[in-house]
């Protein structure tokens, strides 16, 4: 189908990104290696970036997020950072004790034309390293956002690791940029459906740790490595990646190096979407699904029953990463809020695309706005008649502006607690989530609706 | 009482190379490394250069703040200041060039016009800043240039701030290059000169929960009128007032001490230093300030403010002071003259301080951060996690005061905190402030959770 058939915003193309909808490439790639047992990373560049990419990661998580740099300056940056890289390694090693060391690039590093390949190479030879793990990933911010590093990190584990091995019946499941409880409530249904898998990146754990015991500098969970060595051997790949871009995939690399079959699923968000994770798990065991989830399936209908008059009202905009605007689009249009502004600061050439039978059947197209800032989101909405936003914080100026209400959703969620607990997946996700956006739409209602008829229909004119 | 046990530190959390940095129960007392770039892999709790140069400049309301570089730069820096702001709010929205790999390979001086260009066209601003990056200093973008030229073409200010990350490890180098950019701002064009004025400027100030507001309202008490304040609420318009004063007063020292003494320099204007932060802090500065003016009347209604304030004030400290006498407190802040304002007001309130360290402080800073702490506290240069986790454990720390990316370890850790951060919201300046700053820490270190955090706890194993 044409792309082309969602339409574009007027106006001249911009030169100037304000108040932005993405965040850089290596920050995706921190939290793909937060979800790798006994990991730590290292950013490759100037001080600065460690710093800022922790900040939002202990701003949304609430957890330490511990990330070293290898602290280039002036002179490294002239001669090269290939010491201090080396320094930055010997020294994470010993106050961390990782096993696995994830080297992300920076745009500085980049630009210098460090060789990554060679320096960890050089490392591993030099100091004998025999039982840590190092992997490097570029992850330059000039060339994707956070989106594409996090792709990038999962699927550059994933090379290392896996090896040829014997077939077994455990399946891969490759995650999106999701909530660690989005992480759990996956897990929860391959538990209930009693589907044995390895989960990659798996930081439902690790950035969202319970509190007990003594604190540990890595803290424990994340994907084995063991595990992720034997997903050659897997009957198939899950992919919730329908916009992966696939030369990062990699659902595609396990495919296509090991024979993996691929079956690349939109996120379970929405009944449609969720039926169709657990209709393909149902088809492994070829067992029954469980009365808990049909209970679950059930509410969900329920609920978008009870509330579907409420929804009609809203007018949303959509913003964030595309695999969770596309999720997102497909539970509001649902439920019968089909948005009318989608945005993504991330540039997809999958997106469009994907939408466009999504909002087959919606009169009024939404405008789509890729790889956009929150400028012309606000512009865009405030011309749609925009009353409800879905997305991250980035979003709170259009609270503040427009008095448009966010139903915070994705990542980064820095002005409200409990980012890592935002749960919109399977079922019971989905209910959780219709429940906030519905919500949202009545409390807008409630506090303005006598005002509003007071207006309309009190004070006009010869009544 | 029922059993409560205490999480106990690993022993091996130190690199060798930071030893220097640290000075405990003694050793290194005299000699800290503070002068050191950040240690590759040591996972140091500093920014960079840029970050440095924006959080200085960011509260200028009306102007434009334009990273070119990468998205990154300007996603972390948005809004993030707690910065309150009496006009406009366009100083809270973050501009970047968004350079793409087309930029960094063929160069991104292009982009950066087109930026400005679309930015004068749609906001017509008094003065843009636009900020060096890693990248763009790397592939020599002369933003010099681009930014004279518009500032030609536009007749405003289009000021270029070199804040490319990797020119130090240091934070402290940005606040120098904002504070280059600042000169340029206020230094009058063609030999122009501005009237000299009984206004003082204020230095180092950044109208946090409207700090600068309250300090304003303060000094008019007492006679005198603040120009502008650098560069808490201040407007493009104000800042070129600045050579009017007759006095500067300079509280955050790490980012303004060099344009205090360029003001001087440059516009026979001497400063003071003053700080604002707890009862005894305030009433010396308001003292020092009445001498400097020398005016019966001033030194009158400043003895009259203090002491009222004194009286509403004490009884009210006095009840937190019940309740935190004996408590143990550790503070890591970015600069020095603000863990040193914390040290004396968690001192006021009987606490013992265990611990202090900071990102940018300097070896004499130091000698006032020792010569005012125990023999058995920890005093340390450019901490790191594990240090902290360390020193927080060891020393049995009951509450931390610091930014946040402390706050989410001193939780993990069962110990209390309080933000004295550039993005807290609270006013925590004068005195009220110093009645919020007590209440703020009370809540936390007195506050029920813990007892059950501590009921939690598995047997500890290292």
């Amino acid at each position: 189908m044409d792309c082309s058939e969602l339409p574009k915003p007027a106006g001249k193309a911009r030169q100037v990104n304000e108040n932005q909808c993405q965040m850089c490439m290596p920050l995706g790639g921190v939290i793909a290696f937060k979800g790798i047992e006994n990991a730590m990373v290292i950013s490759h560049g100037s001080q600065g970036c460690s710093t800022y990419m922790r900040l939002a990661n202990v701003e949304h998580f609430n957890e330490p997020v511990d990330i070293a740099s290898s602290s280039l300056n002036e002179k490294q940056t002239i001669y090269g950072g290939e010491a201090n890289l080396k320094k930055a390694i010997d020294n994470v090693l010993r106050v961390y004790n990782p096993k696995v060391i994830g080297v992300l690039t920076t745009c500085l590093s980049e630009t210098m034309g460090e060789d990554l390949d060679r320096i960890v190479a050089t490392y591993i030879q030099e100091r004998q390293i025999e039982d840590v793990d190092i992997v490097p990933v570029p992850t330059p911010s000039y060339s994707g956002s956070h989106t594409e590093g996090f792709w990038a990190a999962t699927r550059g584990i994933i090379a290392h690791f896996a090896k040829p091995t014997e077939k077994h019946t455990r399946i891969n499941l490759i995650i999106p940029h999701i909530s660690p409880a989005d992480i759990r409530g996956i897990k929860r249904i391959l538990g209930l459906m009693d589907v044995e898998y390895t989960l990659v990146p798996d930081y439902s754990l690790t950035l969202d740790r319970p509190y007990g015991g003594r604190y540990q500098k890595i803290p424990p969970g994340g994907t084995k490595t063991e595990e992720i060595t034997r997903m050659p051997g897997a009957p198939l790949t899950i992919q919730f990646g329908l916009t992966c871009p696939d030369a990062l995939s990699p659902g595609r690399f396990l495919e296509e190096q090991f024979g993996v079959p691929l079956i690349n699923l939109p996120l379970p968000m929405g009944i449609e979407a969720t039926d169709q994770f657990v209709e393909t798990l149902q088809g492994l065991t070829s067992g029954t699904v469980p009365d808990q989830l049909t209970l679950e399936r059930g509410w969900l209908l329920d609920a978008m029953a009870d509330s579907h008059k409420y929804n009609a009202v809203g007018r949303p905009v959509i913003y964030g990463e595309p695999e969770i605007v596309y999720a997102l689009v497909r539970t509001v249009t649902a439920n019968g809020a089909p948005p009318v502004v989608i945005a993504s600061g991330t540039k997809n050439s999958k997106l469009a695309g994907l939408l466009v039978p999504v909002l087959a059947e919606v009169d009024d197209k939404p405008i789509l706005l890729e790889e956009t800032d929150f400028a012309a989101i606000e512009e865009a909405a405030a011309g749609a008649g925009v009353n409800v936003a879905v997305g991250h914080s980035g979003g709170k100026f259009l609270t503040e502006s427009r008095g448009i209400p966010v139903v915070r959703v994705g990542f980064p969620i820095h002005d409200r607690t409990g980012g890592q607990r935002i749960l919109s997946v399977g079922y019971a996700g989905t209910l959780a989530f219709l429940d906030r956006f519905t919500n949202t739409l009545l409390e807008a209602k409630y506090a303005s609706y006598r005002a509003q008829a007071k207006e309309k229909m009190m004070i006009r004119e010869g009544c | 009482m029922e059993e409560i046990s205490v999480q106990k530190a690993c022993p091996d959390a130190c690199i060798g190379e930071r030893q220097n940095s640290i000075s405990s129960g003694g050793k290194n007392k005299s000699a800290i490394h503070c002068t050191d770039d950040s240690l590759a892999g040591s996972v140091s709790q500093r920014a960079c250069v840029f970050c440095g140069a924006r959080v200085v400049l960011n509260p200028v309301t009306d102007a434009v703040h334009l990273v070119h570089g990468p998205i990154g730069c300007a996603t972390y820096t948005w809004d993030i200041r707690g910065s309150l702001s009496s006009g406009s709010e366009m100083y809270r929205s973050s501009f970047s060039t968004d350079m793409k790999e087309r930029d960094v390979v063929f160069g991104g001086e292009k982009k950066l016009v087109a930026a400005i260009d679309e930015i004068v066209e749609k906001y017509h601003p008094p003065a843009i800043f636009v900020y060096a990056t890693c990248v763009s200093g790397m592939i020599g973008d002369d933003i010099i240039a681009v930014s004279k030229a518009a500032s030609a073409r536009y007749g405003i200010d289009v000021i270029p701030v070199e804040s490319s990350g990797f020119i130090s490890g240091n934070k402290v180098v940005g606040y120098r290059s904002a504070a280059e950019a600042l000169m340029k701002l206020i230094t009058p064009k063609d030999k122009g000169t501005v009237e000299k004025t009984r206004k003082l400027n204020f230095l180092g100030e950044y109208n946090l929960g409207g700090e600068t507001w309250l300090i304003r309202n303060y000094l008019a008490e007492i006679g005198i009128e603040v120009n502008v304040a650098f560069t808490g609420d201040s407007t493009v318009a104000a800042l070129k007032l600045a050579p009017g004063a007759c006095l500067n007063i300079v509280q955050c020292t790490g980012s303004m001490h060099w344009v205090a003494v360029n003001l001087e320099k440059t516009f026979g204007t001497p400063f003071i230093s003053v700080n604002f932060f707890g009862a005894g802090n305030t009433a010396e500065s308001l003292r020092r300030i009445a001498v400097f003016y020398d005016d019966p009347e001033i030194t009158r209604r400043t003895e009259a403010l203090i002491a009222r304030e004194m009286d509403r004030i004490q009884p009210v400290l006095q009840r937190y002071r019940k309740k935190l006498a004996g408590k143990r407190a550790a503070i890591y802040v970015g600069g020095a003259y603000k863990a040193v304002a914390i040290i004396r007001q968690l001192k006021e309130l009987g606490m013992e301080i265990v611990l202090t360290g900071t990102q940018t402080g300097k070896k004499e800073e130091y000698d006032d951060i020792s010569g005012m702490l125990g023999a058995d506290a920890v005093v340390i240069d450019d901490a790191n996690p594990a240090e902290l986790e360390k020193f927080l454990l060891e020393k049995h720390v009951d509450v931390m005061a610091g930014g946040v990316k402390e706050r989410v370890l001193a939780y993990k850790l069962g110990i209390g905190f309080v933000d004295h951060n550039h993005d807290r919201k609270e006013c925590l300046a004068g005195f009220e402030g110093a009645v919020t700053f007590a209440h703020e820490v009370y809540v936390t270190t007195c506050s029920p959770v813990w007892k059950q955090l501590k009921r939690t706890l598995a047997p500890e194993v290292c």
